[in-house]
């Protein structure tokens, strides 16, 4: 799909900043949210859960339980399907444990009951007996000889002999001669850093309301970043048909690819089943902490060469994740993200994907880069340090281009490294004079961004107003920029075309709302949904003024003769051409179903000013500028939004944010009072600057931004707190225990 | 257990509802008064999403019993638009764009509305740690605090 002739294109309404159209109902609490559905009859439901970190389950007992008044139902795992396999084996054996559980948190049984309550009562009621069994929740002692096999044959067939069977997946890539390369270098350094698992930490909890009769047939209602794929699974989970389910997605408090896993929504539906009630469950914080998405706690070695003048002569990684006690830990990525900034002859980078006695690991933004970040680039500023280098010319020096081979092998396409790069040079923070105990430190990120299963329907009405239906939930204002893009092509004002996030039944399959697809994917399906809705309009044009189709063409809402040969006749708006669709042929709608496969990598570079006090250790972040390619930014105000807010969360996850398990395996901060996100009064205003080097793989240049802004802030906070502490930080978060006890070794 | 009665007002309107005496003043809005604005995040006092007035006194709802509204007044963010004409707070958050999914919106709008009334012309510091209650995951907070700020100077003009 060939890039429009977008350079000279007038954009009259992309790259303005109208209001979101769900402003209104998000500024005076009428958005619904996932636990904003009631239901007549409605049932509430709550769920029990391993207090162990792995454990036999020798026999639940739910007599008790079940002689409450007002318990109607309790799940098991026989209540779902036996017939999974897959991915969904492990999807269901995380939603609701089989013989053993795997993690202090893990669905052990489920109750339905007349109000929440008298559910919650119920829990206490009901027996649990546990043979509790050794655990391990460290990713590099997952790896050791003595560490307990948490699932024995989970391995595939890329891991090699002689691993412990916690190992479950590997991944090897690269190319050149790495010992040639190290000894060309004038210095090589190499190191050991470690990072902790951190939440998503989205505001609101996961909630659902589901429905399901004994034939088969349902409703659900739950805040998901994807529905079409929530009912993929349920249905499977369930053992019914996917179309007899129903998925309806609220609006959403926040996923940052931890809503694109599914975790109660099956469990809602089997109590319902069970009760021919709706039944509702929502989880509190506790929960979401325990059972749903962190990302992986990883172990990394890195080794880099470099020249007196910069250049970077090799570079290598070894990557160990652990994801929980399932299959999944995004080392891949960690490993293809870790060296793409840079164009290099030798390199190679290795991946271990391990279980421990943690939760399943779930998508965070741009899910396994920036743990590669942290550690490439730390080491690269350590190296520019002793050769007295400037950091970012040796990123320029060295960075990846179009037609340079990645890391991970394919040529660049058309990428904006170099552009972000320059323009952080010139940004007026880098040259900014530092205040006494300060630091500086840059980092460059990388993240793939991803096309994925899109299907879009555009109605035109009699009015002249257009229904845009996408299938991708809007997680942070895609909406305004779907109808930025439907109003562009079509010709009309913004606020004539309505976006509606369409539930299962009225569209094709949509992947979820994930790899920064959003604006990218239902953005380049919406243009041409709305290409193919004006088609329809010129035939009706042509029809009218009796010439050929071809004859006739698209300007501002007009349909027109494309040339004095075409004839003379009085352009026709498109409300004209609607008004009488019916008369015409019948209602125009445009359609567009594919798997568009040209998401435009996206890179950033970011500046970070820290303050470290050399007497508590605390860091603090003063000044903070973002760098990163939008491709095109439909609506500004939104991908600066996405900028900042990766940037605020890689502060948190830098500085403060870490699962933090005790010696028997169970969490011990289970809540926003001990894992601390950042709050307003820890930030600084956080600059941004939106570099546009077009995707050639979309009609606007459209790159998606979501994930790609959360990849340099570890590490370029981190150089920043090490250039202010003299001392290098190699392992997250940097809380102040760590930076003393650093300052403390290095004297 | 026994239900208890409780008589109080919300956002002006005097309202009755029955709940449990373990009930939070969150749920009895959201599950008996069918208010859902205000948003648990929580439930521990820590997100601030729950935040209404409770006799002009920010609080979090979720910290608060059902029955302790019984003769209070209670504010919420469904209150504060009159009829269609939204208050500048909410005009602003739109403009800005100081909200990306708006899980926090409803009361971050409610928190900001007491601190202006309060002090109509804060630093921006003052605007952080007064809002440090409220956590918000999307934003980083940059375009909160300038359509807070913003707001101030508009309604600073306007009186
Ligand atoms: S829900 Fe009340 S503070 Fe979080
Ligand atoms: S906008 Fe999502 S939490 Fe604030």
């Amino acid at each position: 799909m060939a890039l429009d002739n977008q350079k000279n294109r007038e954009f009259k309404i992309v790259g303005t900043r109208p209001d979101r159209p769900d402003g209104l109902d998000k500024v005076t609490g009428r958005a619904k949210f996932g636990a904003d559905a009631y239901a007549t009859g409605m049932l509430h439901a709550a769920i029990l859960r391993s207090p162990h970190a792995h454990a036999k389950i020798i026999r639940i007992s739910t007599e008790k339980a079940e002689k409450l008044p007002g318990v109607k139902a309790i799940v098991t795992r026989e209540d779902f399907s036996k017939k999974v396999t897959g991915e969904n084996w492990n999807v269901l054996e995380n939603v609701m444990a089989g013989d053993t559980a795997l993690y202090d948190g893990h669905a052990i049984a489920a109750v339905a009951a007349t109000s929440s309550l008298i559910a919650r009562d119920a829990l206490k009621l009901m027996e649990v007996e546990y043979e509790i069994l050794p655990h391990v929740t460290d990713v590099d002692k997952a790896m050791g000889k003595s560490a307990p096999v948490i699932r024995a044959g989970a391995s595939d067939k890329s891991v090699p002999e002689g691993l412990h069977p916690n190992v479950v997946r590997y991944h090897e890539s690269g190319h050149g001669d790495l010992s040639a390369g190290f000894e060309a270098a004038d210095l090589v350094i190499e190191d050991t850093f470690k990072t902790e698992a951190t939440h998503q930490g989205y505001i609101e909890p996961h909630a659902c309301l589901a429905q399901l009769g004994g034939d088969g047939k349902g409703e659900l209602w739950c805040c998901t970043q994807g529905h079409f794929h929530v009912q993929k699974t349920c249905a499977a989970l369930l053992d019914i048909e996917t179309s007899a389910l129903r998925v309806t997605a609220s609006e959403i408090g926040g996923g940052f690819g931890g809503k694109t896993a599914i975790f109660i929504e099956p469990v809602a539906l089997a109590l319902s089943r069970k009760t021919n009630r709706p039944v509702k469950l929502v989880m509190n914080r506790s929960e979401v902490f325990r059972a749903t998405g962190p990302t992986s706690s990883t172990s990394m070695d890195i080794k880099i060469g470099m020249k007196k003048d910069g250049t970077i002569t090799a570079g290598s990684g070894v990557f160990r994740l652990q994801g929980g006690a399932f299959p999944g830990a995004p080392m891949e990525f960690t490993a293809m993200c870790a060296f793409a900034p840079y164009n290099l002859e030798n390199v190679k980078q290795i991946g271990y994907d391990v279980l421990s006695n943690r939760p399943k690991q779930a998508a965070y933004r741009a899910p396994g880069s920036p743990m590669a970040a942290f550690a490439v680039e730390s080491i690269i500023d350590e190296l520019c340090n002793r050769l007295e280098l400037d950091p970012i010319e040796v990123r320029l020096k060295n960075a990846s281009r179009e037609g340079t081979k990645a890391s991970f092998g394919p040529k660049w396409d058309r990428i904006g490294l170099v552009e972000c790069l320059e323009a952080a040079k010139q940004h007026p923070h880098y040259s900014a004079p530092l205040k006494k105990g300060q630091g500086r430190g840059v980092s460059s990120g990388f993240w793939f961004n991803h096309g994925g299963e899109t299907a879009v329907t555009l109605a035109l009405s009699e009015d002249g107003t257009a229904a845009l239906s996408v299938g991708t939930p809007d997680i942070g204002g895609s909406r305004a920029s779907m109808c930025q893009m439907a109003a562009e092509e079509l010709g009309i004002s913004y606020d004539k075309v309505r976006t509606t996030i369409a539930d299962t039944a009225t569209l094709g399959y949509n992947e979820v709302s994930h790899g920064s697809r959003v604006t990218y994917a239902s953005g380049l399906a919406t243009i041409k949904a709305a290409r193919d809705a004006v088609k329809k309009l010129c035939a009706r044009a042509a029809k009218k003024w009796n010439i050929d189709e071809e004859a006739v063409i698209w300007e501002d809402g007009f349909a027109k003769p494309s040339g004095p040969n075409a004839g003379d006749f009085e352009p026709i708006p498109l409300a004209k051409l609607t008004k009488s669709m019916g008369r015409t042929g019948g209602p125009i709608v445009g359609h567009f179903e594919a798997t568009p496969e040209g998401a435009g990598v996206s890179f950033a570079t970011h500046i970070v000013d820290a303050e470290v006090d050399q007497e508590t250790g605390r860091a603090h972040v003063v000044r903070y500028t973002v760098v990163q390619d939008a491709g095109k930014a439909i609506h500004p105000s939104y991908v600066e939004g996405q900028y900042q807010g990766g940037a605020a969360q890689g502060i948190g996850w830098a500085l403060n944010e870490e699962y933090i398990y005790g010696e028997d395996g169970r969490l011990q901060n289970t809540g926003f009072l001990d894992y601390r996100i950042p709050v307003a009064s820890d930030l600084p205003m956080i600059d941004t600057v939106i570099i546009e080097v077009a995707n050639p793989g979309h009609p606007y240049g459209v790159r998606g931004v979501g994930e790609t802004s959360i990849c340099p802030p570890l590490a370029a906070i981190a150089n920043a707190v090490s250039n202010a502490a003299g001392v290098r930080l190699k392992e997250l978060p940097m809380s102040p225990v760590r930076i003393l006890e650093a300052i403390k070794n290095k004297t | 257990m026994n239900k208890i009665h409780v008589n109080t007002s919300v956002n002006g309107d005097n309202l009755e509802f029955l709940c449990d005496p373990r009930e939070t003043l969150l749920d009895a809005l959201r599950d008996r008064l069918n208010l859902t604005g205000a948003k648990e995040g929580c439930g521990t006092g820590d997100c601030g999403a729950c935040s209404v007035t409770l006799d002009d006194r920010l609080v979090c709802s979720c910290l608060v019993l059902g029955v302790e509204a019984e003769g209070k007044s209670i504010g919420t963010v469904e209150g504060i638009a009159e009829g269609e004409n939204l208050h500048p707070l909410q005009q602003k958050f739109i403009e800005h764009a100081a909200l990306q999914c708006g899980i926090c919106t409803p009361g971050i709008l409610v928190a900001t509305k007491a601190l202006l009334e309060k002090n109509p012309d804060p630093t921006e510091t003052e605007v952080r740690y007064w809002l440090a209650g409220n956590l918000c995951r999307c934003t980083g907070y940059d375009k909160i605090i300038k359509a807070v700020m913003d707001t101030a100077r508009d309604l600073r003009e306007a009186s």
